[in-house]
C-alpha cells in the first residue's frame, strides 16, 4: 500500500484535486466544472472502467495459461513473416484505447515475442483494429480506410524493424508497471 | 465491447473448469496490474478532459476549416498528436469536419496523428516502456503519421 502511494504520488494528488474540484463544481453549480466532468471525463472514465478490468483479467489468464514455448515459436525471434502476419491479425481483432495495448505487450514480451512483433502489435492495434475500421468506414468512407490501411501497414512494419535494430544490443524490458 | 465480455466469460468458465487455482492466480494477477496502472490512467484522462474542454469541436472545425491553408495541416498534426480521443468520438468529429468543408488531406493528417501519436498518454507508455523507448516510438510514429497523411492527401488531390 505504501509503495503504491509512493509510486503514484503525482497521479493520486491530481485525481484528488480533480475530485474535489468536481464536487465543488456540482455543489456550487459551476457550469464549466460540470461540463468537464459530464461531457469529457465521464465518457472516458466509463470506457476505462468497463473495458480495462475485463482486459486485465484476460491478460492475467493468458499469463497463467499461455506457454512461453508456444509464443516463442509463433511470434518469437525466428518466427519471420508468419509471425508478423499472426501478430497483425491478433491485434486487428482487439478493441479499446491505445493504452489498453501496453499491458498486452507486457504479456507478449514476457512470453518471448520478438521486439519487432511487439512493436508491430502496437502499430496495428493503434491503427487498423477492425472495430475501429468499421467506424471509420461509416464516417469517412471505405476508400479512405482502404488507402490509409495500405499506407499504414508498411510504415508500422518499417518502424518495428527500426526499433528492433536500435534495441538489438540494448537491454529491452517492458515493465509490469 | 459485448464481444469482449463474451470472450472473457468463455475464457473464465473454461479456465475455471480446467484449473480453479490457476484461474484465481490469473484473475488476481490481472486485477493487480489494473490497480497499479489505474492512478496513471485516471490522471491522463483528467488531463485529456481539461484539454478537450478548452478545445471544443467548434474550435477544431474553425482552425482546420476550408480556408485554413497550410496552417490547417500543422494544427491538425498538433491536435492529433497531443490528444487522446477514442474512435467513437474522433470519427464523428472527422465526419463533422468533412461536412464543414475541411479537405480529406487535412483530415488524414488529423486521424493518423491522433491514432499513432499520444503525447498526453506518454505517462502511461513510459510506465511500461521507460522514457527513452516511449519517446522514440512517438517520434518515429509522428514522422510515419505525417508521411501517411501526406500520401493520402496526394491521392485525394489528383
Amino acid at each position: 500500500m505504501k509503495t503504491f502511494v509512493n509510486k503514484n504520488k503525482i497521479a493520486l494528488l491530481l485525481t484528488l484535486v480533480f475530485a474535489a474540484f468536481t464536487i465543488v463544481s456540482f455543489v456550487f453549480d459551476f457550469g464549466e466544472g460540470k461540463t468537464i466532468f459530464n461531457e469529457h471525463f465521464f465518457p472516458f472514465f466509463k470506457e476505462m472502467i468497463l473495458f480495462l478490468p475485463v482486459m486485465f483479467i484476460l491478460i492475467g489468464l493468458g499469463d497463467v495459461w499461455i506457454s512461453k514455448e508456444k509464443v516463442e515459436k509463433h511470434i518469437g525471434e525466428s518466427s519471420g513473416m508468419k509471425g508478423t502476419i499472426f501478430v497483425i491479425l491478433l491485434s486487428m481483432a482487439q478493441a479499446g484505447p491505445l493504452y489498453g495495448s501496453f499491458p498486452v505487450t507486457y504479456l507478449l514480451w514476457k512470453k518471448g515475442a520478438s521486439i519487432r512483433n511487439i512493436f508491430i502489435y502496437i502499430g496495428a492495434f493503434s491503427t487498423i483494429k477492425i472495430p475501429m475500421l468499421t467506424f471509420e468506414i461509416g464516417f469517412l468512407g471505405w476508400k479512405f480506410s482502404l488507402i490509409r490501411t495500405l499506407f499504414t501497414l508498411p510504415v508500422i512494419i518499417l518502424i518495428a524493424i527500426i526499433m528492433e535494430k536500435y534495441l538489438k544490443n540494448k537491454k529491452f524490458e517492458i515493465h509490469n508497471v | 465491447m459485448k464481444l469482449l465480455l463474451l470472450i472473457a466469460l468463455v475464457c473464465l468458465v473454461a479456465s475455471f473448469i480446467a484449473d480453479r487455482k490457476k484461474t484465481l492466480t490469473g484473475i488476481l494477477k490481472g486485477l493487480k496490474m489494473f490497480l497499479n496502472i489505474m492512478p496513471t490512467i485516471l490522471s491522463v484522462l483528467i488531463l485529456v478532459s481539461i484539454f478537450l474542454f478548452f478545445l471544443p469541436n467548434e474550435t477544431i472545425v474553425h482552425y482546420l476549416g476550408a480556408d485554413a491553408g497550410p496552417m490547417g495541416y500543422i494544427i491538425a498534426a498538433l491536435i492529433g498528436s497531443i490528444a487522446l480521443i477514442p474512435g467513437f468520438i474522433a470519427y464523428p468529429l472527422a465526419g463533422m469536419l468533412l461536412k464543414n468543408g475541411v479537405s480529406y488531406p487535412v483530415i488524414a493528417v488529423f486521424i493518423t496523428t491522433l491514432l499513432m501519436v499520444g503525447i498526453l498518454t506518454l505517462p502511461i507508455e513510459i510506465k511500461y516502456f521507460g522514457m527513452r523507448i516511449a519517446i522514440l516510438r512517438n517520434i518515429l510514429y509522428f514522422i510515419g503519421a505525417i508521411l501517411i497523411g501526406g500520401a493520402i492527401g496526394l491521392i485525394y488531390s489528383v
